[in-house]
């Protein structure tokens, strides 16, 4: 059956705080940190960007088991940050791990769950038999405008997932969509940083698609959140997955290894894999994980999955890459005029 | 002229409401008024509808004609009229219903409010609200309406007094009431707490000394008293329809921490219907701001100047109080879709008089006062309705 083969995680080191947000803008910190329940955030360094992050997180899932990158014939990065607006990051990360030439590729996007759209892709031809390997990745530099409530959040990082049927560390039993066309965030042509509908984004936008996958995956499976180990969901900040974890009737601790957003921030692409790269961080053979991503514009992945006995084998090497609670720990605090640098958020005179 | 009564009244849910376009809003509302009264639609013989800025919100004008249509109404060619004054929009649109019924020219009237915010980003809808002060004088050099309202509060507290707690409660008072209201946007209780740590907007106003932005509607149906049996075992007579206006600037008003135009439409209205502020059983007043319902209780003649913070306190003005004010949970609570707020005093009002107001039914509820303002109080309308 087909499933995970490796994954890999990339976070920036740096972090900033919500509270040297806050005292820029002269907001209340409390009211932002109560708020959203999030207390730094990740940023890249000035020579970090979508492009790096995906590689390093692709390196990290190779690292961890042995597959000849040839053997991947199949790669998709989803981002909405991507470097380049024509020019695939994917031949990027293709070349970096040694799967060019003889492999597909394209540059996914649908906001923040494109690299779970790209798994999905990886399983329909991983399944078919096209592809042994199949690399699907999540990673963004998150945008959010100066002053505006995503500037809290916006955060930089991403997961690479390798899907194929040879031995998964972890089985995918079943995905299923709930996609609707509903602006709640979006970013056009030649603009610099998304907009969005505030509050409409939560009530219309994540939980209608979160909550919509979620009981149309519990329905095709016949499963239900009591037959679930862990729980993993898109974490714009930590008030939504923790809302729609206890609306679906998930408890607390089935989230808790899945939740990084509130040292992490919010990676955007990379936000809902990075947590179920947590949460297989810690996952032992025969855990059961629920996922649902979220794409604003809109639409939410869910995923049945299942870890297997090959999470503990020789085969895999989970401590040959760094997990993702290695990469939270030991951050390095900018202050926000570093921030703005390593954003590029200052324009020098041209 | 004829005296005239409310025959049914209706009014949707209040809130963020992303499912329903302005005009599935007000239908919603003209169908509950109409079943209510039992009223069919070749039977209205007008409409007026009070809506602040549809062109601002939604885009929309000539939206008489357009609800009258989306009524079903196109085919009976009813005169459809939209009132605007703010947020006195709604205050002014039954006035001009009752009018027209007291007047002869019309029977069966409706008149209605409607307001689609959310369709703005909160910073569009802040600007287009800014409209109902003096965009010249007061808007350009940047004033909103919490600005406005704060430097109100900022005066009346250097000259009574008045306690944080006590300006506070008021929102606690309606927060209790609101959770006690089934159309309310905010149907769970506060505490002083909450108030006083939520964030600052325009000092000393936080959070939740504010009214929301919110989607709604409501429709009252009228008709002359000689016919109201015809349609309803309880109709509600409008004793007394008052409105003044004022400078439409906060800065050239005589006095800032009182509305004189509340004044003058309080004193009007209850020398229209005979009756002092002994004889009313509950009061729906217009506290876009804690403040203003503050002020609102002094200038109504309820107390003097200076004591209503007291008698917020000590619950005066609470659902067993001495006189109940706003027991629809107010603009606070109930929330505040601008050009409806004023047909939903009256909704809540008539809901009290019929004894249909449930766990917030204040008992033997007779007599009964609504009180709705355009801007900063250049514009009130009172009215008066009792059984």
């Amino acid at each position: 059956m087909v499933g995970i083969i490796t994954y890999g995680v990339y976070i920036p080191r740096y972090r900033i705080r919500v509270e040297e947000i806050a005292r820029v803008w002269g907001a209340n910190a409390d009211d932002i940190t109560g708020g959203l329940g999030v207390f730094s955030k990740s940023v890249p360094g000035h020579d970090e960007d979508t492009a790096t992050i995906a590689v390093e997180a692709a390196r990290n899932a190779l690292a961890r088991r042995e597959i000849d990158p040839g053997d991947i014939g199949a790669v998709y990065v989803g981002s909405e940050s991507h470097p380049y607006a024509v020019k695939p990051t994917a031949c990027t990360v293709g070349e970096a791990v040694g799967a060019t030439p003889c492999m597909t590729a394209a540059d996914y996007e649908f906001a923040c769950k494109a690299g779970t759209a790209a798994i999905q892709t990886c399983m329909g031809l991983a399944t078919s038999g096209m592809i042994r390997y199949g690399l699907a990745i999540g990673a963004d530099v998150a945008q959010g405008a100066p002053s505006d409530a995503l500037e809290y959040t916006a955060a930089a990082g991403g997961a690479a997932y390798v899907i194929g049927m040879d031995d998964p560390i972890a089985l995918i039993h079943r995905t299923c969509s709930f996609t609707t066309d509903t602006p709640d965030f979006w970013r056009r042509e030649g603009q610099g940083y998304p907009r969005h509908g505030g509050r409409f984004t939560g009530e219309p936008g994540y939980f209608r698609h979160v909550e919509g996958a979620a009981r149309l995956l519990f329905e095709q499976a016949g499963k239900g959140p009591k037959d679930y180990t862990y729980a993993v969901f898109h974490q714009p900040n930590a008030k939504f997955p923790q809302r729609v974890a206890k609306t679906l009737g998930f408890s607390p601790e089935q989230i808790r290894p899945g939740l990084v957003v509130p040292r992490l921030g919010n990676t955007y692409s990379g936000s809902s894999m990075i947590g179920l790269a947590a949460t297989l961080d810690v996952a032992k053979p025969g855990d059961r994980i629920f996922v649902a991503s979220f794409g604003s514009g809109a639409g939410s992945d869910a995923f049945d999955i299942e870890v297997t006995d090959a999470i503990g084998s020789d085969a895999f090497r989970r401590d040959a890459a760094p997990g993702v609670e290695q990469l939270l720990a030991d951050p390095v605090y900018v202050d926000y005029a570093q921030y703005a640098r390593y954003k590029g958020k200052i324009v020098m005179q041209k | 002229m004829r005296d005239v009564a409310v025959i049914g009244a209706g009014c949707t849910p209040f809130g963020e409401k992303w499912n329903s376009s302005f005009r599935n809003l007000f239908v919603e509302a003209g169908i509950l008024a109409l079943e209510d009264a039992g009223v069919a639609g070749e039977q209205i013989g007008g409409l007026y509808v009070g809506n602040m800025s549809a062109g601002r919100f939604i885009e929309q004008e000539h939206i008489g004609a357009l609800i009258a249509d989306y009524a079903g109404l196109a085919s009976h060619h009813i005169p459809a009229t939209r009132v605007e004054a703010a947020c006195a929009s709604g205050g002014l649109s039954f006035r001009q219903a009752v009018i027209a019924v007291a007047s002869g020219m019309e029977e069966i009237v409706v008149a209605a409010g409607v307001e689609k915010m959310t369709d703005v980003a909160s910073g569009a809808s802040v600007d287009a609200l800014a409209g109902a002060a003096d965009r010249e004088w007061e808007g350009f050099v940047g004033a909103t309406f919490p600005g406005l309202y704060a430097m109100i509060a900022t005066d009346y507290m250097n000259r009574y007094p008045l306690t944080r707690e006590q300006l506070a409660q008021v929102a606690v008072k309606n927060h209790f009431n609101g959770a006690r209201n089934p159309i309310a946007q905010f149907r769970q209780e506060i505490t002083i707490d909450t108030v006083i740590r939520s964030s600052l907007v325009a000092d000393p106003l936080r959070l939740f000394d504010c009214s929301p932005i919110t989607d709604g509607a409501a429709a009252v149906v009228l008709a002359p008293l000689d016919r109201a049996r015809e349609f309803t075992d309880t109709p509600v007579r409008v004793l007394a329809s008052a409105q003044a206006s004022d400078t439409i600037t906060l800065h050239d008003r005589r006095d800032i921490s009182t509305l004189d135009a509340t004044v003058a439409a309080g004193r009007r209205a209850f020398a229209a219907a005979r009756l002092s502020t002994a004889d009313i059983d509950l009061v729906e007043v217009h506290d876009c701001f804690t403040i203003a319902e503050i002020c609102a209780i002094e200038d109504l003649g309820f107390c003097r100047k200076g004591e209503a913070g007291r008698l917020t306190e000590e619950g005066a003005t609470a659902l067993n109080g001495d006189i109940p004010v706003n027991t629809s949970g107010g603009l606070k609570a109930c929330g505040h879709p601008v050009g409806a707020t004023g047909i939903k005093q009256v909704f809540e009002v008539v809901q009290q008089l019929r004894g249909e107001a449930g766990k917030r039914q204040i008992e033997g509820a007779a007599i009964g006062m609504t009180h709705n303002v355009g801007g900063t109080g250049a514009t009130v309308a009172v009215h008066i309705l009792g059984v």
